[in-house]
């Protein structure tokens, strides 16, 4: 890896399970060995409104909260909340919507958020192995199938 | 020991842990809420006072055993623990005693953006402030060194993007061979009448001297050598903005912004072509920096508003005063789908009150398509607001007036203001209704003393709203569940509005989360 930062923006609505998949996002760049910082809201906008978190990861990360034009990927978990991040996107900003998921596939809807996972995990350089890892130590041991399978679904959807 | 990535509030509580405080103690607010949770998940004794100002009592008197306290809050919980921490400041302490107190720029989830510096001047008392959850842990950490070295309550003050950012932690061996809980009589510092307290006042003094002195030397402050042409002084997590938003400045990070190491501030300053202070909230540090003569710049008024990121310190540093761009608004909270608050709402939407409303999930019912709430200040003033309105407004105005607080806030300050309604009776009498959905909702579920169970879910005494109603001689009472007896409930509410008497309503049904939250099931589910 070089020295840059990489800032991954995750965007839904509370409920959606967007504090979960930041966790986990962040923890499998943690046991990566890098630095990394996520910046997350919570409280009164957890009541159904709009909510996102950020992710960044690499040699050193100053900030918790990615600055604005520096997006490298933004997350969405339903596809109309684009243009709440619209403007701290730039040309460089690979945006990663929910449609891309077949929802039809997905066993548990709530599995949507380990879903964006996988699809996320085309993007990054670590091994799916990795990710499942830190999926299971995350959830209930009951959730583990379903979202393994989720997670599989998002890796494998364009 | 092995690195690990913790939230803030997760690093204050292994913090706490390793310092081997005996007792945490503290009222759930945002952004705080998490660290008492933790801290008892980690094996520490912890436990949901009533109140700030409880919870800040009983670490006290934990402290004035000889062993180590801390207590937790978010910011206006200081307004509420105000009185304990400036006298405690005099009396000083025996152990140890720190609070932890998240303020919140930009408002996340709070009613105003005060800066809990101002208390410490105010008060007279140590305050460090973190930028990362690693200086979280450790400044936690500072902080019960230094109280129990000057025998001084400490407050590390923590930010909304502090508490609930994660970052990574490397924790240290903790704490070992502390003493044991025991007490010692001395009458002249633990009794603060007139005669012992002019001594402690002059005790205090002396000891913030003495601290400032030791901050300058090894205060836990630091220097990055940069450039000459720019030196930023800086505090909290505005720092880690800074250090991506100008890489080649000089930066002086101040660690413990009271008392300041005001020498070596003005050193800084003096040491570089252009100093500018970025600090969020007040202009706490550029205050005191010019009136001790030093030659800084400091953000225009507005950046006090909000919090700092990268990309307004960057306007700071180039002058920036053009408006910034309003980010779009998204989906807004709301009560949830089936939540029993919004049926309340609707019926008293519908008789035209006048709704006097306090702190908590139902708060959410002043904002559109409910906009059923007219007043809201801070927890418990649904009652003495809705009292003064009925004092003075036309007669048939006041007889529209109704108080509304839910459970926990009733039992945090909601029992002084019933007995203020008893007592300085309105000509038009009044009426209370307790939304009781048996948990601390808004922040998160936590227990109170009116769900029957302690912070860890475990059984306690349960608190009883009609038995206590009654003792403060309301004439009129009942209980109705909002969702089963809702015609009812709406009956009993237009016969108290006609009434020119007491009327105090308990509307009781648990928290569709709390419910839905395995394990736990309210104690007074059944209803």
């Amino acid at each position: 890896m070089s020295d840059k930062v990489t800032s991954i923006k995750i965007a839904g609505l509370g409920g959606m399970g967007v504090l979960t998949s930041t966790q986990i996002l962040a923890e499998v760049f943690f046991r990566q060995g890098l630095d990394v910082k996520k910046a997350e809201v919570h409280g009164m906008s957890q009541r159904g409104g709009s909510i996102c978190s950020d992710v960044r990861f690499g040699k050193k990360v100053f900030s918790p909260m990615i600055p604005a034009g520096e997006i490298d990927f933004l997350v969405l978990f339903q596809d109309d909340q684009f243009p709440l991040y619209e403007a701290e996107c730039s040309p460089g900003t690979s945006i990663l919507k929910s449609s891309a998921i077949d929802l039809a596939k997905l066993e548990n809807k709530r599995a949507l958020n380990i879903a964006m996972l996988g699809l996320l995990s085309r993007h990054l350089n670590v091994p799916a192995d990795a990710w499942l890892k830190v999926i299971r130590g995350n959830l209930p041991e009951k959730l583990h199938k379903v979202n393994e399978a989720a997670f599989e679904l998002g890796r494998q959807s364009a | 020991m092995e690195r690990q990535f913790l939230m803030g509030n997760e690093a204050v509580a292994l913090g706490a842990l390793h310092a081997g405080a005996a007792r945490g103690t503290g009222y759930p607010g945002t952004p705080s809420s998490e660290i008492l949770d933790v801290y008892s998940k980690l094996g520490g004794k912890a436990e949901w006072s009533p109140n700030e100002k409880v919870a800040a009592e009983v670490a006290l008197g934990v402290s004035f055993a000889g062993v180590r306290a801390f207590t937790t809050m978010k910011h206006v919980g200081l307004n509420v623990a105000a009185d304990v921490l400036f006298t405690a400041a005099y009396s000083g302490v025996d152990g140890a005693l720190v609070f932890i107190v998240a303020d919140d720029p930009g408002l996340a989830s709070s009613q105003n953006e005060q800066d809990t510096r101002r208390y410490a001047v105010a008060a007279g008392v140590p305050l460090v402030e973190p930028s990362d959850s690693q200086e979280a842990y450790d400044f936690t950490r500072l902080a019960f060194e230094i109280s129990e070295r000057w025998k001084i309550p400490v407050i590390v003050k923590l930010t909304t993007r502090v508490c609930h950012s994660g970052t990574i932690v490397v924790p240290r061996k903790p704490d070992h061979h502390l003493p044991k809980a025991h007490f010692e009589r001395n009458i002249p510092y633990h009794v603060m009448v007139p005669g012992h307290a002019r001594p402690a006042h002059r005790r205090l003094r002396q000891k913030l001297a003495e601290i400032a002195e030791w901050n300058e030397k090894e205060g836990p402050n630091q220097k990055i050598e940069g450039s000459k042409d720019l030196g930023i002084l800086v505090s909290g997590v505005a720092y880690q903005h800074v250090r991506e938003a100008a890489p080649d400045a000089s930066v002086f990070k101040i660690g413990m912004s009271y008392p300041l190491p005001m020498r070596r501030m003005l050193d800084f300053v003096a040491s570089v072509d252009r100093a500018v202070v970025i600090e969020e909230n007040d202009p706490y540090m550029a205050d005191a920096v010019r009136a001790a003569g030093g030659a800084i710049e400091s953000a225009p008024e507005m950046y006090r508003f909000g919090e700092l990121d990268v990309g307004r310190v960057k306007r700071i540093l180039a002058h920036d005063v053009t408006p910034e761009a309003v980010p779009p608004r998204g989906k807004p909270p709301q009560l949830c789908a089936g939540c029993p608050h919004t049926v309340v709402f609707e019926i008293l939407k519908r008789h035209n009150c006048i709704v006097a409303g306090d702190i908590g999930c139902y708060t959410l019912a002043a904002l559109q398509p409910l906009a059923a709430m007219d007043t809201q200040i801070c927890m418990g003033a649904s009652l003495g607001v809705g009292i003064g309105l009925r004092h003075v407004l036309p007669r048939e105005e006041a007889k529209r007036v109704v108080s509304v607080i839910g459970d926990s806030t009733f039992v945090h300050s909601g029992l002084t203001g019933l007995a203020e309604m008893t007592y300085n009776v309105p000509p038009t009498g009044h009426v209370l209704l307790i939304l009781d959905n048996a948990t601390t909702a808004m922040t998160g579920q936590q227990e109170h003393p009116g769900t029957g169970r302690l912070l860890d879910h475990t059984p306690a005494n349960q608190l009883d709203y009609e038995a206590v109603v009654r003792a403060m001689n309301v004439p009129n009472v009942g209980v109705f569940d909002p969702i089963r007896q809702l015609g009812e409930f709406e009956k009993a509410l237009v016969e108290a509005l006609g009434k020119d008497e007491l009327t105090v309503l308990i509307v009781r049904r648990p928290c569709i989360l709390a419910v839905a939250r395995k394990g736990v099931k309210p104690a007074s589910a059944e209803g």
